[in-house]
């Protein structure tokens, strides 16, 4: 229903054009360059924003007005802000974000928010938000001209949530998948974090060789000929070392910008699945409550309440078919979106592998050759 | 024979008889075992031609002609053990070995026979024999060579094969003789009587000094000081130990045998004609130095290119129970080198076994500046865990990294071509029994006595100011200085490498399971399998990075450990060089306070007590010269064993690392295949 009547308020950029082409930290502030393709037009348009914005433009999908179930619809999960200043040590700023933390000059935080951006905008009702429009096309910045704050905000961290989050479902469907969901969104998460351990290893083994490879070169003397024989071997080991701790580098990048960012992304996906549903328990339970200040409800008062009754419950009904709808959309992306990471990063790995294995030989078959003379 | 009456007066106190009798059984052993077994096993052998040279021929030379002389060489040779230098000795000897019979078969080689043992020998015989100390040398040793041959055969041709054989092993021998004589060298230092008794043999035999003059400089420090242990033997000193007997039991019988090779024969001549005149012995030492030693290196790369021995210490097990278990490991021997008696031969020896044998290497050869392999050290801790006998991969893993050390810790010691040829190593390596290895308890009164004697050591070092003459070594030391440091770096870098690939593996593992976990709850059939066959790839993974721990533990962190060791046996190498200087020094300077003292005897007019200090200053003089000789001397070996162990080091780095790259490409290509087969499972997700 949503997507049928959407024709001339379509976002007028191309989702899968939309890039974070680039990213300058100016103090603690990330201003990030998002260029798209317009659809009409062969033009390309470059906006910059910074975190605050796409925290405006979230809240705005949140509290999109006359959108009926709109708290059936999973919101593409916005990673949260990156802590920049100087104070924050990495270990901390791996706690609050994980892979996205990694990398060289946040590539992967953009990564990640390019990733928000574009699932947004390929979103068949969020697209829709003019909100979304003014940030990927105005030049000006959105983010001062503040909408309120969203209704979901801090709903997550309700005190009831986990009263409300073991709340039986009427709906069968709908308890299977909140027991998948919290399954689910608890395995991805370990899995991103051993993941990151992983990587973070690999990282640690690339220093430790990086130090190795320095300091074979403090044994290197010219003094006599066994000596310089010696030099040799320890260069060529310091040599072999380097190749080693590039292959580390390499193997850690390519998980990073792979996998880790692909199980970043379910993970968080989950999470915002988890929230999606959630909202609806707490619908639901507010039919639930209504239901029964229905039915203890006396003479005209039962009237009204019975009509209020009826509100909340085909409100319900809306967002629970919404959320069906959302969820099948869901699982049907998250696959392929796994699907493509899994498949890069195999490729990736291979390579290196493959790339490593003929720097290895070569490097072997230097050594034996190596002073034989 | 005539030997035996010469034995006649007891030469040795009762306190030495039982060394003897220890030490005239192993050369027993030795000598019969070897012969009788050869001579049994018509083996095709290199050995085998030379036995029945001296096997057959020798009972024709022998027995007829000579068969009244024939008793006497032994005891003029036994005079004369200095004379021939072992070095030629051997290389005339071997030469025959490889060219076949006929040079000694010949009838030229007869001739010069008899000359040899009417002429030059007689003389020097008649006048030793008549000074007891020397005598008394003679008798003793005849006795320790007389004895085992007699056990087998009474025959002295057998005798002869017998010692052919062991000499027979072409230039193997040779160092054999150049190093115990240094450990007896020794001895007599500390104390001053054994000098005394030299220098009154040097007085009264001539020929001595010109012929232990003669040959290289190694075995000059025999003549030197073969007469001397055997009176201080005699008196007092037990520590003159087994393996300075054997020595003389082999020195003795080279000698016999280089009656046998005609240019020996010449050379003896030589050395017999100078000894007319006393000052002529110095020159034909430094002419005769030079081209030995070139020989000697050119043998040693020889070795090193033709080495053909292969150790490997295998099959760990724990004997007995609770604090008094210990392990044994198999330790076998590959070889064609003709110094053993077979090729292939195990024993089982136990940790104690390996560092007796680094107790008496390090005794024996480490003044002479050799570098001695360090074994791995001793592991309380890690012992009591294996002894405790909990089966955790910690105590097996303990377990393997002391066998490869071990391992590589024979190897070294085999490599080196001097301690190749110590007996003991041989004992080692072939006996069945090891007598128990004491002192090598970590923490027995011998270890505590070894500590306290480490400590004055270091005492010593550090108020040993040696005023380095040598550039060489004076960068040299600074360079193992560097290098040590170096090293303990690089290891402490490689340890945390090997800690990181462990972690790294660790977490691979854990990884594999999440991935499983989330696997298994995953409805999407397809994405399921695919990330349990991810997890599969990851376990693998997991594996290889577990192994390439391993490898770069042994490949790295362990070579590192031994290398680490070894400079330390570098370090002691240079100490001993300045222990020798610092000796030199002292004698310099007590020459100079006599020289002193003499003037003041002039000065004061006192004729009487002049004669005395005149004496003395020719004693201090000599022993100048001695220390002297023998500083150069291992100041030579210690610079031609850095040298080695330099070229020792780039070689076993560099066969590191190919072992190293090859267990990387290794992974490399596990991996690709690991990823080969992943891909397709990616793919299939629908």
């Amino acid at each position: 229903m949503m997507e049928g009547s959407s024709a001339e308020e379509a976002l007028s950029v191309s989702a899968s054009s939309i890039r974070i082409t680039d990213v300058t930290q100016d103090g603690d502030v990330l201003t990030f360059a998002i260029a798209s393709q317009k659809l009409d037009s062969s033009a390309g348009v470059c906006v910059f924003r910074i975190y605050e914005d796409f925290d405006w433009l979230q809240q705005s999908l949140f509290s999109q007005e006359n959108l009926p179930g709109l708290q059936g619809i999973i919101f593409p999960p916005l990673p949260s802000k990156a802590l920049t200043s100087q104070s924050n040590t990495q270990t901390k700023a791996l706690k609050q974000l994980g892979f996205l933390a990694l990398g060289q000059d946040w590539q992967s935080y953009c990564k990640a928010m390019e990733f928000y951006l574009q699932q947004v905008a390929a979103h068949p009702t969020l697209c829709k938000c003019t909100a979304l429009d003014s940030f990927l096309i105005n030049y000006e910045s959105p983010g001062k001209q503040r909408g309120r704050k969203g209704i979901f905000n801090r709903l997550s961290q309700a005190v009831e949530e986990m009263r409300k989050e073991s709340h039986k479902d009427v709906d069968n469907f709908f308890q299977n998948e909140r027991n998948k969901n919290t399954n689910l969104a608890a395995l991805s998460k370990v899995a991103t974090e051993k993941l990151l351990d992983v990587v973070m290893t690999e990282q640690k083994l690339a220093l430790a060789c990086g130090h190795f490879s320095t300091s074979l070169h403090l044994c290197v003397n010219q003094d006599d000929a066994a000596a310089v024989a010696f030099s040799k071997v320890c260069l060529k080991l310091s040599d072999v070392i380097e190749a080693v701790k590039q292959n580390f580098e390499k193997v850690a990048s390519n998980s990073l910008s792979t996998l880790g960012l692909g199980l970043d992304l379910e993970s968080r996906y989950q999470e915002a699945e988890k929230e999606m549903l959630f909202r609806r328990t707490c619908k639901l339970i507010e039919l639930e409550t209504v239901k029964k200040s229905t039915e203890k409800a006396k003479g005209n008062k039962r009237e009204a309440m019975e009509a209020f009754q009826k509100a909340v419950e085909k409100e319900f009904n809306l967002i629970s078919s919404v959320a069906k709808q959302e969820i099948e959309r869901f699982h049907s992306s998250r696959v392929n979106v796994l699907k493509n990471f899994l498949i890069g990063w195999c490729e990736l790995q291979l390579n290196t592998a493959k790339e490593f294995a003929e720097f290895y030989s070569q490097h072997l078959e230097a050594c034996r050759n190596m002073y034989s003379e | 024979m005539a030997a035996s009456s010469e034995r006649s007066p007891p030469p040795f106190p009762d306190l030495d008889e039982p060394e003897l009798l220890e030490d005239s059984d192993e050369g027993a052993d030795a000598f019969t075992g070897t012969s009788i077994s050869e001579m049994d096993s018509p083996s095709p052998d290199s050995t085998r031609p030379p036995k029945d040279i001296f096997n057959d021929p020798p009972e024709d030379i022998f027995s007829d002609p000579l068969s009244n002389i024939n008793t006497e060489p032994q005891k003029k040779v036994d005079t004369k053990i200095p004379s021939p230098s072992s070095d030629e000795a051997i290389d005339l000897f071997s030469d025959p070995l490889d060219d076949d019979s006929e040079v000694i078969s010949s009838p030229e080689v007869q001739n010069p026979m008899p000359d040899l043992l009417n002429e030059p020998v007689e003389v020097p015989k008649s006048d030793v024999l008549g000074e007891p100390p020397v005598h008394k040398n003679a008798a003793r040793q005849q006795d320790v060579f007389e004895d085992p041959p007699k056990g087998s055969s009474k025959s002295s041709s057998v005798k002869k094969a017998a010692s052919a054989e062991l000499f027979g092993e072409d230039e193997d021998e040779e160092d054999l003789f150049n190093e115990p004589p240094k450990v007896v060298t020794k001895k007599p230092q500390p104390s001053g009587p054994p000098v005394e008794v030299f220098t009154e043999v040097k007085s009264d035999v001539k020929v001595k000094p010109q012929v232990k003059d003669d040959p290289t400089d190694l075995f000059a420090e025999e003549a030197l000081t073969a007469p001397a242990p055997k009176p201080s033997a005699s008196s007092s000193s037990r520590t003159n130990g087994v393996h300075s007997e054997e020595q003389d039991l082999f020195s003795e019988a080279t000698v016999e045998l280089s009656l046998d090779s005609p240019r020996n024969d010449r050379k003896k001549k030589d050395a017999v004609k100078p000894s007319v005149s006393a000052p002529a012995a110095p020159v034909a030492s430094s002419s005769s130095k030079a081209p030995s030693k070139t020989l000697e290196e050119l043998e040693e790369e020889e070795s090193e290119d033709k080495f053909d021995l292969n150790i490997s210490v295998t099959n760990p097990e724990k004997v007995g129970d609770g604090m008094n278990a210990y392990m044994a490991y198999k330790v076998s021997t590959q070889t064609s080198l003709t110094m053993f008696r077979s090729k292939t031969f195990t024993v089982r020896r136990r940790f104690s076994d390996f560092l007796g044998l680094y107790e008496k290497l390090s005794e024996k050869h480490s003044q002479n500046g050799y570098i001695i392999p360090p074994p791995p050290e001793k592991s309380i801790l890690g012992m009591t865990k294996v002894k405790v006998g909990k089966e955790d991969p910690s105590s097996a893993e303990f377990v393997e990294r002391r066998r490869a050390a071990l391992e590589r810790y024979l190897q070294r010691v085999v490599n080196h071509p001097s301690l190749l040829q110590d007996p003991d190593v041989r004992e080692f390596l072939e006996k069945e029994e090891l007598p128990r290895a004491v002192g090598t308890q970590a923490l027995s009164g011998a270890g505590f006595l070894k500590m306290l004697n480490k400590a004055t050591d270091a005492v010593s070092k550090m108020t040993i100011k040696m005023n380095e003459q040598d550039v060489w070594f004076d960068e040299k030391i600074q360079d193992v200085e560097n290098e040590e440091q170096h090293m303990r770096k690089l290891h402490i870098m490689v340890e945390s490498l090997v800690n990181h690939r462990k972690e790294l593996s660790g977490n691979t593992a854990v990884f594999a399971k999440s991935v499983a976990m989330l696997g298994s709850s995953e409805d999407n059939t397809a994405l399921s399998r695919a990330l349990s066959q991810l997890a599969e790839v990851e376990d693998r993974i997991e594996q290889l990075h577990q192994e390439q721990a391993s490898n770069d533990f042994f490949t790295f962190s362990e070579l590192l450990a031994d290398y680490i060791r070894l400079l330390g046996a570098v370090k002691g190498c240079f100490d001993q060089r300045m222990k020798s200087w610092q000796r030199w020094q002292d004698a310099e300077n007590m020459l100079q306070k006599k020289r002193e003292s003499e003037a003041k005897l002039l000065w004061a007019n006192k004729p009487d007590k002049l004669q005395q200090a005149k004496d003395e200053i020719a004693e201090w003089e000599a022993k100048v010269t001695q220390y002297e000789r023998e500083f150069e001397r291992i100041s030579a070996t210690v610079r031609k064993e850095v040298i080695r162990f330099d070229k020792e080091k780039a070689r076993d780095f560099k066969r590191q690392i190919i072992k190293y790259l090859e267990s990387l490409l290794n992974s490399q290509q596990q991996l690709i295949k690991y990823w080969e087969a992943f891909l397709p499972e990616a793919k299939a997700i629908a």
